[in-house]
């Protein structure tokens, strides 16, 4: 029984079958990668996962409980922290007030009405998210505004402040897409090492097959709105369904 | 010092500074000198001061942090006057249940307003919530009349009961005795400053919530409403539920709206429909801006700047300004006072409206940006030496 | 049921005005994603341009008529029309006559002309940036242009007449078979709905039959992909704003004989005709005609006396409750396309 259990899912956009009958587990504590060509239905699927979508048929178990109808901020609460393809960040806001939000929305939940007290003062927050930026190595950024950021910076940003709220399942959507080489190794040690270190779930969809064949410990192809085949990445390397969905793209 | 950084402090007395020595600063020239029409400082000038000052800062909350901009916020200040006369028609004169009332009954008013409007965002709130405040206006002019007495306005009379209030009772809106009205006079040579009960009661009003409004910046609330502003999507993949925040920023806003209403009832008591119109929310809406959206200071500079300003400038007329212009050859006299006439007197809005254009377009950050950027020309010179110490950090 | 008839005529006029505006806005908002509170100001000076032409037609010289004496035994002085002079009396006063027709002549060129000043001056530098600003700064040009006008032609409202011959009422009733005086509806009404739906129907062929429309649509659904196909979208914007602001100034040149124009018509209207774009939905040219429409009707139902007795005040809300109901359940309005303006 995996962490999160995706059964039967489908979904419809007026003629056109998004996803066909999605099974998929992922199990705690592994990189997943969920891969396949474009309009395979990667990002729908994921947008079923965080509450922005609800799909036509099926069921989503996160942990025993069912997300389908919950909005995306009480999926979040239930552990699922997501990463956008661009990072989405409070660009008007500091580095570290980027950081002290989830740490509040980790303690205090979607809503409290904090008026009163002052930022300052809430130390407990205030260390979590100073060691979550220097975990990070941005410390010395705190007080820049985020919208000034390099690209790079943003998307370590993002995935501290999915980090500091201690999910038990990250989601990524293509979180290397558009960055230059160095800045994806960056981003894959990255991901590597909060793996090593931390007991979470990690979910990728990826086109970039170096990221995927780097990190992840068993990978979903998915064609057509339907998975082809779930395996370890060595076994997906040679898979012929696999060249098929992929190279023969190219074969037509 | 009050739970606030030195900053915060500093600004919070200054604040306290400027409003409790108003009307020596706003009554700078001697009462018989010609200059004494630049003179502001009358106890019915000074509350508007500061009661637009408690609605533009409450304003400042929903607007300057969430970004949300309300067209309807007049409907608030409208209903706060209502309540209060109401209060000193029934219970008593005294102002302290009539501004708590107008209170509250602003505040369940922005729930139910806030709570439909804020479905939408964008454009589509402030429609909403111009439909809803033109709404209230049409009925408080129509078929409320009851409660609103339509076109003349409520007005208190002899006839009211009054409950709490004994026979023979002030007959003036009071403070456990002490009349709004009341005022000593200090002459001092030339000078003449004016000192009211009414003034300094709302005076003080204002700073409690000016220090509210600094509390509630510095809070967490405060920084999640600015990052309601900054990024919705963000908000809601970080578990935070944006609705009941920007709601919580509605209705405080709201209730410094019906405060003011309140106030503004409480020192004249009488209320009408036309408190409640569009362009009354666009008054609120244009001190904000003008003063500095999300500043502190900002929206009080604007209050203050608008309502003096509109005194002061509706004041002068063609032989203001012929007495100003009198040092000129006679033909250029005529010709500067024709130049001058529309933007004066009468003429007010258009210079407000220009005004207003001027600062949205060239100066989105109101006269606290305008301040700023004039410290910093001023500064560059001398700090030569300084800038070696690499870009200042903002302060927290 | 002549009532009915008689309100659902009644809603026309007015509808024909919420719709002429709320086009000019539509088309705004459609091409150059600006949301301008300065329309109903367009609207309030082609009220104005008829005013203007009423004067400018009227202007007159005197003269000392030797003939004639006054009561204190003077040469009387006798003013009389320089259009009269030049016409002579007969076809002079009935130039006088059509002041207000002939104005729409007036108004064209010199609405587009504001139009244009309006775009490139200064809509231009707000594309940009956030629609909160554009809003501010466009509500603070409303408010100059109305300080301006009023500056001009002072604050009370100046009847402008119609010609003659439209004058009186028109009785439907008979023609329907009902009795006498039923249903009359006075001529220019008819006037203004038919040139309304004359308006309407040339903006909707303009941008139908037209390679310039053509464009212009496809830049409202899509800019950004429009500009890539190197059309210089730009300029037909800037066009397109100048038919905006025409159609809003011969909305307003029309309706002056049915409300004598004031310099604060324009945000009355104003108000109103955005609730009729939310309604009509955000972008869409044929949802702001048949709300403009829809809503002038049912506003002029809400203030039937049979109504008013059931639900009183109705008639002075209606409009905002069935926009906010709208707003709620369909958030789109009843024609917009999704996503238009809902950041």
């Amino acid at each position: 029984m995996g962490i999160l259990e995706v059964k039967n899912v489908g979904k419809r956009f007026g003629g056109l079958q998004a996803l066909g009958d999605v099974n998929l587990s992922i199990a705690e504590g592994s990189v997943h990668a969920i891969i396949g060509p474009n309009g395979a239905g990667k990002s729908t699927l994921l947008n079923c996962l965080v509450g922005k979508l609800i799909p036509d048929t099926g069921s989503v178990m996160f942990d025993g409980q069912s997300v389908l109808g919950r909005k995306p901020y009480e999926i979040n609460q239930m552990g699922i922290s997501r990463v956008f393809q661009t990072p989405e960040i409070f660009g008007d806001l500091t580095v570290m007030e980027n950081m002290l939000i989830p740490c509040f929305a980790k303690r205090d939940g979607a809503f409290e009405l904090n008026a009163i007290t002052r930022v300052v003062n809430q130390h407990d927050v205030i260390d979590k998210a100073e060691a979550m930026l220097s975990d990070m190595n941005m410390i010395e950024k705190r007080h820049m505004h985020a919208s000034s950021l390099s690209r790079g910076d943003k998307r370590r940003l993002e995935i501290g402040m999915c980090l500091a709220q201690d999910p038990r399942l990250l989601l990524l959507d293509e979180p290397t897409a558009g960055m230059a080489r160095a800045d994806t190794n960056n981003t894959i040690d990255l991901l590597k090492q909060i793996s090593d270190e931390r007991d979470i779930t990690i979910a990728i969809i990826e086109h970039d097959m170096h990221v995927v064949f780097s990190l992840a410990q068993r990978i979903t192809v998915l064609a057509q709105g339907t998975p082809l085949v779930e395996d370890t990445p060595d076994k997906i390397k040679g898979h012929p369904k696999v060249r098929e969905a992929y190279l023969g793209e190219t074969a037509h | 010092m009050f739970g606030l950084n030195t900053k915060d402090t500093t600004l919070l007395l200054i604040v306290a500074m400027l409003t409790m020595f108003a009307p020596f600063i706003l009554n700078p020239f001697p009462a018989d000198s010609a200059m004494a029409q630049f003179n502001a400082g009358y106890p019915d000038l000074m509350q508007r001061f500061v009661i637009f000052g408690i609605f533009a800062i409450g304003f400042n909350i929903l607007f300057g942090l969430t970004g949300y901009l309300s067209f309807g916020h007049a409907a608030f200040l409208g209903v706060g006057s209502y309540s209060a006369v109401w209060m000193m028609k029934l219970l008593t004169m005294n102002v302290i249940p009539a501004i708590a009332l107008s209170v509250i009954v602003a505040g369940l008013f922005s729930v139910v307003i806030g709570y439909v409007s804020l479905r939408r965002s964008g454009i589509y709130f402030s429609i909403l919530t111009l439909a809803f405040a033109q709404m209230s206006f049409n009925l408080a002019y129509s078929v409320l009349t009851p409660i609103t007495n339509g076109e003349t306005g409520l007005q208190i009379s002899l006839s009211d009961p009054r409950i709490l209030d004994g026979a023979g009772a002030a007959r003036y809106p009071n403070l456990f005795g002490a009349e709004m009205n009341d005022a000593t006079t200090l002459f001092l040579g030339g000078w003449s400053f004016t000192f009211s009960v009414g003034y300094y009661v709302c005076a003080v009003i204002m700073l409690l919530c000016f220090y509210l409004s600094v509390r509630i910046f510095r809070s967490p609330f405060g920084m999640m409403l600015r990052a309601v502003k900054s990024n919705q999507q963000r908000m809601n993949y970080t578990g935070l539920n944006t609705k009941p925040y920007t709601l919580a920023a509605f209705v405080i806003s709201g209730m410094y709206a019906g405060l003011a209403g309140g106030l503004l009832a409480a020192m004249d008591p009488l209320a009408g429909a036309e408190r409640m119109q569009w362009t009354a929310s666009g008054e609120v809406v244009l001190m904000t801006i003008l003063g500095g959206a999300g500043t502190l200071i900002g929206p009080v500079l604007g209050a203050g700047f608008i309502k003096y300003f509109e005194n002061i400038f509706s004041k002068i007329n063609d032989s203001v300004l012929h007495s100003w212009f009198s040092f000129m050859p006679d033909g250029i006299e005529d010709l500067m006072v024709t130049l001058v006439h529309p933007f004066v007197g009468k003429g007010w809005s258009l210079t407000l409206g220009i005004m207003f254009m001027l600062v949205v377009t060239f100066l989105p950050g109101g006269l606290v940006e305008g301040g700023q950027r004039i410290g910093r020309l001023l500064r560059r010179k001398p700090a030569k030496d300084d800038s070696a110490s690499g870009k200042t950090e903002p302060a927290e | 049921m002549d009532a009915i008839l008689l309100q659902l005529l009644n809603g026309l006029d007015k509808g024909s005005a919420y719709a002429l505006i709320a086009l000019g806005l539509t088309l705004i908002f459609g091409t150059l994603g600006v949301v301008n509170f300065a329309h109903g100001a367009l609207f309030m000076i082609g009220a104005f341009c008829a005013v203007t032409m009423q004067r400018f037609l009227t202007l007159s010289y005197e003269t000392i008529d030797e003939t004639k004496k006054d009561f204190l035994g003077n040469p009387l002085k006798v003013s009389s029309t320089y259009v009269e002079s030049w016409f002579g009396p007969n076809i002079g006063s009935t130039i006088i006559d059509w002041a207000v027709p002939i104005a729409i002549v007036m108004a064209v060129p010199v609405m587009i002309a504001i139009g244009f000043v309006m775009e490139r001056g200064l809509i231009k530098h707000f594309y940009k940036r956030p629609h909160a600003d554009q809003i501010l700064v466009t509500f603070g040009l409303a408010i100059v242009l109305q300080e301006i006008i009023k500056y001009f032609y002072g604050a009370n409202p100046i009847p402008t007449p119609a010609p003659d011959m439209f004058r009186g009422s028109f009785d439907f009733g008979v023609l329907l078979g009902f009795d006498p005086n039923a249903i009359i509806y006075p001529y220019w009404r008819l006037v203004y709905f038919a040139f309304s739906a004359i308006i309407i129907g040339a903006v909707f062929a303009f941008l139908q039959f037209t390679t310039f429309g053509m464009v212009v649509r496809a830049g409202m659904a899509d800019r950004e992909t429009v500009g890539l196909l190197g059309i210089n979208i730009d300029k037909r914007f800037t066009i397109m704003f100048g038919i905006a602001a025409a159609v809003a100034g011969l909305a307003g040149v029309m309706y002056a004989p049915i409300n004598s124009p004031n310099y604060h018509m324009g945000m009355d209207f104003l108000v109103l005709s955005f609730v009729v774009v939310v309604v009509g939905g955000m972008g869409s040219l044929p949802g702001a005609v048949l709300a403009g429409f829809m809503l002038g009707i049912l506003e002029s139902f809400a203030s039937m006396n049979e109504v008013k007795d059931l639900l009183p005040g109705i008639d002075q809300i209606i409009i905002y409750v069935v926009a906010i109901i709208i707003l709620l359940t369909r958030p789109r309005g009843l024609m917009g396309r999704k996503g238009v303006m809902e950041e």
